[in-house]
């Protein structure tokens, strides 16, 4: 029944574990300039707003499989000698994605009202407090649910570094299916493993969101 | 700065790449808009399927919801492309195998089910801002359930997530982008053989970037004049 997955497991698995290292770096990178692009996106200074808006709008229009394309042919153009595909993969992932947590940040960014700042000042608070103890607290937890799903969605997009012949999870599944025939079982594989963690994620991501309305934070 | 690279942007237009660069763009807004047709329908029926009194219908759709957007579409359409067809089994299977341009219906297929699911949670949503109030209203002149929904709270709902359904219906173009894994031959497929030819890559998918770009601005000009036309009297746009 799963003997094509049985055989080939840990083939199958040390894919899952490149597909995993590719999340991980993504999402440390995407959310790391996505918290500085949301700031840009709110700048006053016209020279830090409008390109960082021209990047974001531009990004989001143009499909992630080309972006990948992209930057694998200009990479070794840049770097001056052919690229790791996965490193090129990490780099688009991390400036793609921090185009779609960069809106998540200003939408925190932005929700915070002046009255609360002013309130903190008002009780004694410095500054970095009131930062540190209300502001980016309660931004942060106005973020969370959609920080976890667009980190779901950051998770299933690596697949696309199939592209460029990283030997992702399903690059390796496709070329296990090649030699066994057995697709029914091996595409079905992949796609519950996948959907365990993004169901699991997506579940979490609404824990956050309920708790977040019953307190009426949200 | 290690080698040079000599930028040749004629690849563009130079023929007969600039034609495989307009042809790709035509199945993309093929693929685009036959798979939007099954997404609509199909999302508004399951959307709506979700918020019905029947308990195993809501469950049918919660579930058809859950599994399509916890799955990467890439896997979807693998799975659709290589296992489908065996799903008949062996000698039917084969035989839907033969299909000429199989894989350009199975990419329309896998588009419209996986963004099926994105409508629905939609719909859900619109169907959530609507009050109760309004669905007691209906009832008590008399409609049935059915009617109900088809002539009041569907039209009503569409009207309110006209927003985030552009934003989907551009999505659809961008994600037709995957069908060139299964050798579908649309604007990403292009620009990548436009380099297996002439080694100018980059040439080519920056101007494939730029064809993206132009084709969503377009859709979203076309899409404010629908929704300006569609709006709610009396509720604030976006």
């Amino acid at each position: 029944m799963f003997d094509a997955v049985t055989r080939n497991l840990t083939f199958l698995l040390g894919g899952f574990w490149v597909t995993l290292q590719l999340t991980a770096f993504a999402l440390l990178g995407g959310i790391a300039l996505g918290a500085l692009v949301g700031l840009g996106r709110i700048s006053k200074n016209k020279w830090i707003y409008q390109p960082v808006t021209l990047y974001v709008n531009f990004l989001r229009n143009v499909p992630l499989i080309l972006v990948i394309f992209w930057f694998y042919f200009v990479m070794p153009i840049i770097a001056g000698r052919p690229l790791d595909p996965f490193l090129s993969a990490i780099i688009s992932f991390i400036i793609f994605e921090a185009t779609y947590f960069g809106e998540i940040f200003r939408a925190g960014y932005q929700s915070i009202s002046k009255d609360l700042t002013a309130a903190a000042f008002s009780t004694g608070m410095t500054y970095s407090q009131t930062a540190r103890y209300i502001l980016i607290p309660i931004a942060f937890r106005r973020m969370l649910p959609s920080l976890i799903t667009q980190s779901i969605v950051t998770f299933q997009d690596t697949s696309l570094a199939f592209v460029i012949g990283l030997q992702e999870f399903v690059r390796r599944t496709s070329i296990v299916d090649n030699l066994e025939v057995r697709s029914i079982q091996l595409f079905g594989f992949v796609a519950v493993v996948f959907f365990i963690f993004c169901f699991i994620g997506s579940k979490i991501s609404r824990h956050f969101e309920e708790k977040g309305r019953k307190t009426g934070l949200l | 700065m290690g080698f040079a690279y000599d930028f040749d942007w004629g690849v563009l237009w130079r023929q007969p790449y600039g034609i495989w660069l307009l042809q790709g763009l035509w199945l993309t807004i093929k693929i685009g808009f036959l798979a939007w047709i099954i997404a609509l329908f199909l999302g508004i029926l399951v959307g709506t399927l979700r918020v019905t009194p029947w308990r195993w219908l809501r469950f049918l759709s919660a579930a058809y919801t859950e599994i399509f957007r916890n799955i990467p579409f890439l896997v979807q359409l693998f799975f659709w492309y290589y296992a489908g067809p065996m799903i008949f089994g062996e000698d039917l299977g084969r035989q839907i195998n033969r299909i000429m341009g199989l894989n350009f219906y199975v990419a329309i297929l896998a588009l419209g089910l996986y963004t099926a699911s994105r409508v629905a949670e939609h719909m859900r949503a619109g169907f959530a801002s609507i009050s109760t109030d309004q669905y007691q209203a209906v009832l008590s002149t008399g409609m049935t359930h059915y009617q109900m929904y088809r002539y009041v709270i569907i039209p009503y709902a569409l009207r309110i997530i006209l927003p985030p359904l552009t934003t989907e219906f551009l999505t659809i173009f961008k994600n037709s982008s995957v069908a060139m894994t299964i050798g579908v031959a649309e604007l990403t497929f292009m620009s990548y053989r436009i380099d297996s030819e002439t080694f100018h890559g980059l040439e080519a998918t920056s101007g494939a970037m730029l064809i993206y770009l132009i084709l969503g601005l377009t859709v979203v000009r076309v899409m404010s004049i629908i929704e300006a036309k569609f709006k709610i009297p009396g509720m604030i746009g976006r």
